[in-house]
């Protein structure tokens, strides 16, 4: 059931902008600060395979770890693709995690529009961080960042 | 005869050129060549040619491999042919004609003919070989054709090479071998290099005209395809994978153009719809069926991309890179699911699963073919996304074709799953006979539920286990999660129970609220199913309060628990009730104290307001609600007697953290610091810091390891952990309790005596218990009871002895409840009275502190006792009042022990101290009517004055001093001072010298008073006087004075000798010189005479008393010439006198004072006292020890070590010992009388003062 529900997807993303249909960041302590994507009836699925794509995050992590964490490139590029989905993965410094599920079909992405997509979320959280009513840890509520996100989103149709 | 090379493909192995002979019609030659062919076809690729490359691409060195065909003219390419492969590169003319003659008749006709054909197709790659053997030379030595001619000959046309003697092994052989093969791969290679390069060209040309209609990628591919082949051919397999990934990519764009919209004709035959699934196919490295088709134009979409990724594995295999296969296959597969989706390519319903399906088993086995166990198993990372991928399809189509169902397939899954297999065609045969072909698996898991399920299953554990061994493990869970959906469709809960519950564990822990609500929702049909009543429970009453569900979901799984808990009242009767955790079921948010201190006495209520969050979406009656209680034995309030009412580090209301919800991952409610200042105050001093510091209360719950299993305050998440509950503790309850839908307050009340901990919190709905299972922070509160406590204080800092003083009495009620008629008795003490007045106010305070009445108390005073009646007063409070009581000031003086002296002397020093402690504390007792034991009350007065009396002597007449120092703080008016002799029996007359009038003495002043003594008669040995005055405070206004009495006692009084002394300049000067020596005459005169009641040692020798004179000179300003102690005999008669003389040398300039003369009685040793020759009176006696005298008197010996008598002091010292010895006893103050005292002499300056320094060195 799932299967066809994906394929549904599918047909239609073809019509959709060229963006993001899924943005995560995930807390150091691996839960989710900030979790939206769309279409809603898929949240479910989203969050299961952001989840699962952590496995690749710690991996990709781990293994730069050993040789310079320091000169570490934050953007981790491709964690997991998928029939349906391309999930990219970005980590900061302080092990703060972003996470952009792009559609598989949506080709005309390039490596370098979703770099710049991982610039400004990073951006974006750094002004959340410096707001001194921001407790850090606390899931992200705040308004301008959901904005610049759903700026980045693809347009629910 | 002439020769080709050329190469074939793909009939023969790839990677090598063939060259085969080719030989003229009616000529010897193809005989020569044969000859030749196998060790030219050995030495040919022998070397290495560097080959360089056009477009700047880096040379490279390669080995030249050929295919040797013999010359016909159709195989000569014509115009416009494409094909590379072959393509004739080289065309090699062999002859081993050295003969002119046979030269002249056929060799060069021949040869010319066949350079016409060659012209007349434009090749001009060609070169003549002239093979020479000695034999051919013996034979004909006549006809010989000069070698070089004929060389020549050749030259003339185009080019030739030697090669002599090649089939014999001679230096000359093997030298020429060499030179021709180098020559032979140069020509090749350049002929090649040449013909490559206009094949680019042409390929390039082609593709710019891909936009043009009516090109064809289906065309192009073939072309540049052939250039794959060819490196391929040359083992250059990186620029022939090269060819094929451009070919790739082309066509990608392609389709990604069609996409949005830019088709283009070629691309409509990818477009029709696939009727055949049958995989990829990597056994083969061509596979000619495919490339017929995709040569034909009738290939479709799965096709090429199954031919074109056959090709690239291959080569990517012969590169030894099968790890990039695997990545690329993945790719690959999604990316088709992609492009049929955007080419809109209609398919059978699952035929695209069973094609990836077997694509991805077919890569894998691939994989497994050309790699060992070792490295596949440190690769797993690359192929376990196959393995997951293929596990996945299976799934879909096991799914799809109705295998997962407890009941089996339906007709219309069946029928589905006859095409599926149609699809499949026939399997190839290379897999025919192998056992366990991706083909074979996927047509027998569909061929039966049974099957289906052991292949996914297989699969499935396969890819959890490769999951796992990396790390990867949620991704391990999420197979593991889909498993568990099987297994619960296959009617199989126990075996999904355990996977739903490392999934669940995870999502908790790592803290994401849908995937748990999902998982738990899954968890609850599961437990249900297993009749796992407590745990269905727990997960029901999770559910019901996860704010991810709808309200439907939520209220049906609060239902499931009300159902429960009612119906097994019902029938079960007597069955243990569920305990399940509270904190799924509501959270303690806030608890209340009134009193905010927590603090009670017995006999008034502690309440205990509980905010209770309900996290149940509807209403829920509670049978009850009770928290169970601790009491501490340690701080057993009932025998806390000095325990009052104490403030708590809460100030009534305690704050639970928020309890994680399921929505909050529990490491973001990680609980944050409580943290504390501690102060370390010094014991002696509470003004002074000893340290101070920041202490984290919480440091148990802030350093937990995050990873480690749940805490045991969250046990419910995942699965119920057993609550257990506290038996047979004390309980707070609160009975039928409706718990609606958020905040609730419950109020407990509790009266008990003791310190209690709360414990726990249980809510009882029926058969169900929600069990708080700790209450954190630590909560206590007390029910205390109290002694009653009596404490008498002085008002202010000091009480003083004398004046009355005001004393604060504090009652404390505690448990005991002061009557009418209850009375305070206090033992009467003679020292210390108390003032009393009829009444006195008091005030009666409550626990906290505040004024809540006043009252007048009745004190009733009799000889004994004084009574104070009590007002009534409630238990628990305190009752004031203040008492005036005044400390006598004891009129016979202390005379303190130590004053005298161990050895029986008193010690003669003229000041006496009235009382070296100058407090006083009297006990008093008081009967409490509480109790029968008397409370002893103790207050410590400080006597105000200090006196000090001195006697003063001027000849015979004697005076005395009395200094009355005020140690107080405070200021008294003074007067009437008197002296007065205590027995009144001589004839003593003490004339005041003082004044009359009032007199202020300021705190720490003194005041001194001064009386003249006159006697008539003989002045008495002792004499006892009293020192009397009146004081009052000075801050009083109405003055009342207060008596003082100061009694003290003098010896001796009488002035026995005078000392005069006198000092003389040197004979014949004025005046005394620093430096030059002068006489001291001094003169003592007996002025008593000597009573015979003096003293047991002088009582002896009534004729004359010895006396011991010493000029000791304390300011350093003498020096003492000679003796500077002799002994003098004094006759008893009065008026004896005695003069000595002595030298000193003064060793200033100026008004020198006169050095110190002593007396004192000299005691000779009682054993030879008779025989001590001492007529003269003056016995050198520099060695008497003054050592015997009592060691306190050391100031006094200090000074007679003046500079004349050190030596000897210090060495009579060893001989005095064991001898009996003289003893010195000085004089009492006042018994003689010095006349020079205080003189002073004058001393001028040396008159020559270098002979001054001379004598003084």
């Amino acid at each position: 059931m799932e299967h066809t529900q994906s394929r549904d997807a599918c047909w239609h993303s073809r019509h959709h902008s060229k963006m993001a249909v899924c943005i995560a960041v995930i807390a150091k302590e691996n839960y989710p600060l900030y979790i939206r994507s769309v279409p809603v009836q898929n949240e479910l699925k989203f969050h299961y395979t952001v989840h699962t794509s952590l496995d690749v995050v710690e991996e990709k992590i781990s293994a730069v770890g050993k040789a310079m964490a320091d000169q570490r490139e934050l953007y981790l590029g491709l964690l997991y693709p998928t029939e349906d989905y391309k999930v990219y993965g970005y980590v900061t410094n302080s092990k703060v995690k972003f996470v952009i599920v792009v559609d598989s079909s949506n080709t005309s992405l390039r490596d370098n529009e979703i770099r710049s997509m991982f610039r400004k979320l990073h951006n974006s959280f750094t002004d959340v961080m410096c707001n001194p009513f921001y407790n850090p840890g606390d899931t992200i509520q705040s308004k301008a960042f959901d904005s610049m996100v759903s700026a980045m989103m693809v347009q629910a149709s | 005869g002439s020769l080709s090379l050329s190469s074939f493909l793909p009939s023969l192995p790839p990677s090598s050129f063939l060259i085969s002979p080719v030989s003229p019609p009616g000529a010897g030659d193809q005989a020569l060549f044969t000859s030749l062919y196998t060790p030219l076809a050995q030495q040919l690729p022998r070397e290495p040619m560097e080959w360089r490359r056009s477009y700047g691409r880096a040379p490279k060195m390669i080995h030249l491999e050929a295919n040797f065909v013999q010359f016909k003219e159709e195989l000569l390419p014509k115009e416009g042919n494409k094909a590379l492969l072959t393509f004739p590169f080289l065309h090699i003319y062999w002859t081993d004609c050295c003969d002119t003659e046979v030269y002249k008749a056929s060799v060069r006709d021949n040869m010319m003919r066949w350079q016409g054909k060659l012209r007349l197709h434009g090749s001009a790659d060609w070169v003549i070989v002239v093979v020479e053997t000695s034999d051919a030379k013996k034979k004909n030595k006549t006809n010989i054709l000069p070698r070089s001619s004929l060389v020549d000959k050749i030259h003339q046309i185009k080019i030739c090479v030697v090669l002599s003697d090649p089939l014999q092994d001679s230096s000359r052989s093997q030298e020429s071998w060499s030179a021709f093969l180098l020559k032979l791969r140069t020509l090749l290679l350049m002929s090649f290099t040449q013909n490559l390069g206009r094949f680019e060209d042409d390929m390039r040309t082609l593709r710019e005209k891909r936009n043009q209609p009516g090109w064809s990628f289906c065309d192009y591919f073939m072309v540049q395809e052939e250039l794959a082949f060819v490196f391929e051919m040359l083992q250059q397999f990186e620029e022939a994978l090269l060819q094929y990934d451009e070919l790739d990519a082309l066509f990608t764009q392609y389709v990604l153009n069609f996409g949005a919209g830019d088709g283009v004709n070629w691309l409509g035959s990818f477009c029709s719809p696939v009727k055949s699934w049958t995989g990829l196919l990597l056994r083969r490295p061509i596979d000619m069926e495919k490339r017929d088709g995709i040569q034909r134009g009738q290939a479709s979409l799965l096709e090429l991309r199954s031919y074109l990724f056959c090709r690239q594995c291959t080569l990517l295999i012969f590169l030894q890179r099968p790890w990039e296969v695997t990545q690329r296959a993945l790719e690959l597969l999604h990316n088709c699911v992609q492009e049929l989706c955007l080419l809109e390519v209609s398919m059978l319903e699952g035929a695209l699963d069973c094609w990836v399906f077997l694509s991805c088993l077919e890569v894998l086995h691939r994989i497994e073919g050309c790699c060992d166990q070792a490295q596949l198993e440190a690769n797993v990372s690359h192929t376990v996304g196959l393995w997951a991928y293929a596990t996945d399809k299976l799934k879909s189509l096991g799914y799809m074709c109705g295998l997962v169902s407890e009941k089996g397939p339906l007709s219309l899954e069946l029928n589905r799953t006859v095409d599926l297999l149609a699809g499949l065609g026939d399997e190839k045969a290379e897999t025919v006979h192998s056992l366990q072909s991706p083909y074979k698996k996927l047509k027998e898991a569909l061929s039966s539920v049974e099957a289906f399920e052991r292949h996914y299953l297989e699969l499935s554990h396969a890819a959890v286990e490769m999951y796992r061994a990396i790390g990867r493990m949620r991704s391990a869970q999420l197979i593991g999660k889909s498993l568990a959906e099987f297994y619960m469709r296959k009617g199989d809960p126990e075996l999904a129970e355990s996977f739903l519950q490392n999934a669940l564990r995870s999502y908790v822990s790592e803290g994401w609220s849908l995937p748990v609500t999902h998982t738990r929702k899954q968890m609850a049909e599961c437990q249900k199913l297993l009749g796992k009543t407590e745990n269905y429970l727990q997960t029901s009453a999770l559910l019901a309060g996860d704010a991810n569900l709808t309200d439907e979901e939520r209220i049906h799984f609060c239902q499931e628990i009300l159902t429960f808990a009612n119906q097994s009242t019902d029938s079960k009767g007597k069955q243990p009730k569920v305990a399940l955790s509270m904190s799924s079921f509501a959270q303690l948010k806030q608890l209340q104290f009134r009193p905010a201190t927590a603090t009670v006495h017995s006999g008034t209520a502690l309440q205990v307001e509980l905010c209770l969050l309900s996290l149940m979406p509807v209403a829920v009656p509670l049978e009850q609600l009770a928290a169970s209680v601790h009491l501490n034995l340690e701080q057993g309030g009932t025998n806390g007697k000095t325990r009052g009412p104490q403030s708590r580090p809460y100030p009534g209301t305690v704050l639970f953290p928020l309890a994680n919800s399921s929505g909050m991952p529990p490491s973001a409610a990680c609980p944050s610091l409580e943290l504390e200042e501690i102060q370390d105050r010094s014991p002696l001093d509470p003004h002074t810091l000893n340290s101070t510091g920041m202490v984290c209360k919480n440091t148990h719950l802030v350093m937990r390891r995050h990873d480690s299993s749940p805490s045991p305050d969250t046990p419910n998440l995942v699965s119920p952990v057993p609550v257990v509950m506290d038996d047979g503790a004390k309980v707070l309850m609160s009975g039928d309790v409706t718990l609606l839908p958020g905040n609730n307050s419950i109020v407990f009340s509790s009266q008990e005596l003791g310190t209690y901990t709360l414990r726990q919190l249980c809510a009882t709905v029926g058969q169900v218990q929600f069990v708080l299972p700790h209450i954190s922070p630590l909560v206590q509160y007390e029910v205390y009871s109290q002694e009653p406590q009596l404490t008498v204080e002085p008002l202010t800092d000091q009480l003083l002895a004398g004046l009355p003083q005001r004393a604060k009495v504090r009652l404390q009620t505690g448990h005991y409840t002061v009557k009418k008629g209850d009375a305070l008795q206090l033992t009467n003490i003679d020292s210390m009275p108390v003032l009393t007045s009829s009444s006195c106010p008091a005030t009666i305070l409550n626990s906290t502190a505040e004024h809540v009445g006043e009252s007048v108390l009745f004190i009733q005073s009799s000889e004994k006792v004084t009574c104070i009646s009590l007002p009534p007063t409630p238990p628990y409070h305190t009752l004031e009042f203040q008492l005036e009581v005044l400390c006598v000031i004891p009129s016979d003086p202390v005379w303190p022990e130590n004053q005298r002296l161990t050895n029986g002397e008193i010690r003669h020093r003229n000041i006496f101290c009235h009382c070296l402690c100058h407090c006083l504390c009297p006990q008093m007792s008081i009967d409490c009517p509480w109790s029968i034991y008397s409370t002893p009350i103790s207050l410590t007065f400080y006597i105000p004055f200090k006196a000090k009396h001195s006697l003063l002597s001027a000849g015979n007449r004697k005076y005395i001093q009395v200094c009355l120092q005020n140690v107080s703080d405070v200021n008294f008016h003074l007067m009437d001072q008197r002296l007065t002799e205590k027995h009144q029996e001589s004839s003593l007359e003490l004339q005041s010298l003082n004044t009359k009038a009032q007199q202020l003495v300021c705190s720490k002043q003194s005041v001194y008073c001064v009386w003249d003594v006159r006697w008539k008669e003989n002045m008495p040995l002792c004499l006892q006087c009293v020192f009397s005055a009146s004081f009052s405070s000075a801050s009083e206004e109405v003055s009342s004075f207060k008596p003082y009495h100061y009694e003290f006692q003098l010896e001796r009084v009488t002035t026995l000798y005078s000392v005069r002394a006198e000092i003389m300049p040197a004979a014949g000067e004025q005046n005394c010189h620093s430096g030059s020596l002068c006489g001291l005459e001094m003169s003592i005169t007996r002025l008593a005479e000597p009573e015979d009641n003096e003293d047991d040692g002088e009582t002896e020798e009534v004729c004359s008393t010895k006396l011991m004179y010493e000029v000791a000179d304390s300011s350093n300003s003498w020096v003492v010439y000679g003796r500077s102690s002799g002994l003098v005999s004094m006759p008893a008669d009065a008026n004896a006198n005695h003069r000595v003389q002595v030298e000193l040398m003064p060793l200033f300039a100026g008004h020198l004072p006169f050095p110190d003369i002593k007396v004192f009685k000299y005691l000779p040793p009682s054993a030879n006292s008779t025989s001590q020759p001492d007529t003269d009176g003056c016995v050198e006696n520099d060695t008497l020890s003054l050592l015997d005298r009592p060691l306190d008197d050391q100031g006094d010996t200090a000074s007679i070590r003046s500079r004349g008598s050190v030596h000897s002091v210090g060495s009579g010292e060893q001989q005095s010992r064991g001898l009996p010895m003289p003893r010195l006893e000085p004089f009492n103050p006042g018994q003689v009388f010095n006349h020079s005292q205080g003189c002073q002499v004058l001393v001028l300056p040396s008159t020559d003062d270098h002979v001054l320094e001379i004598n003084a060195t």
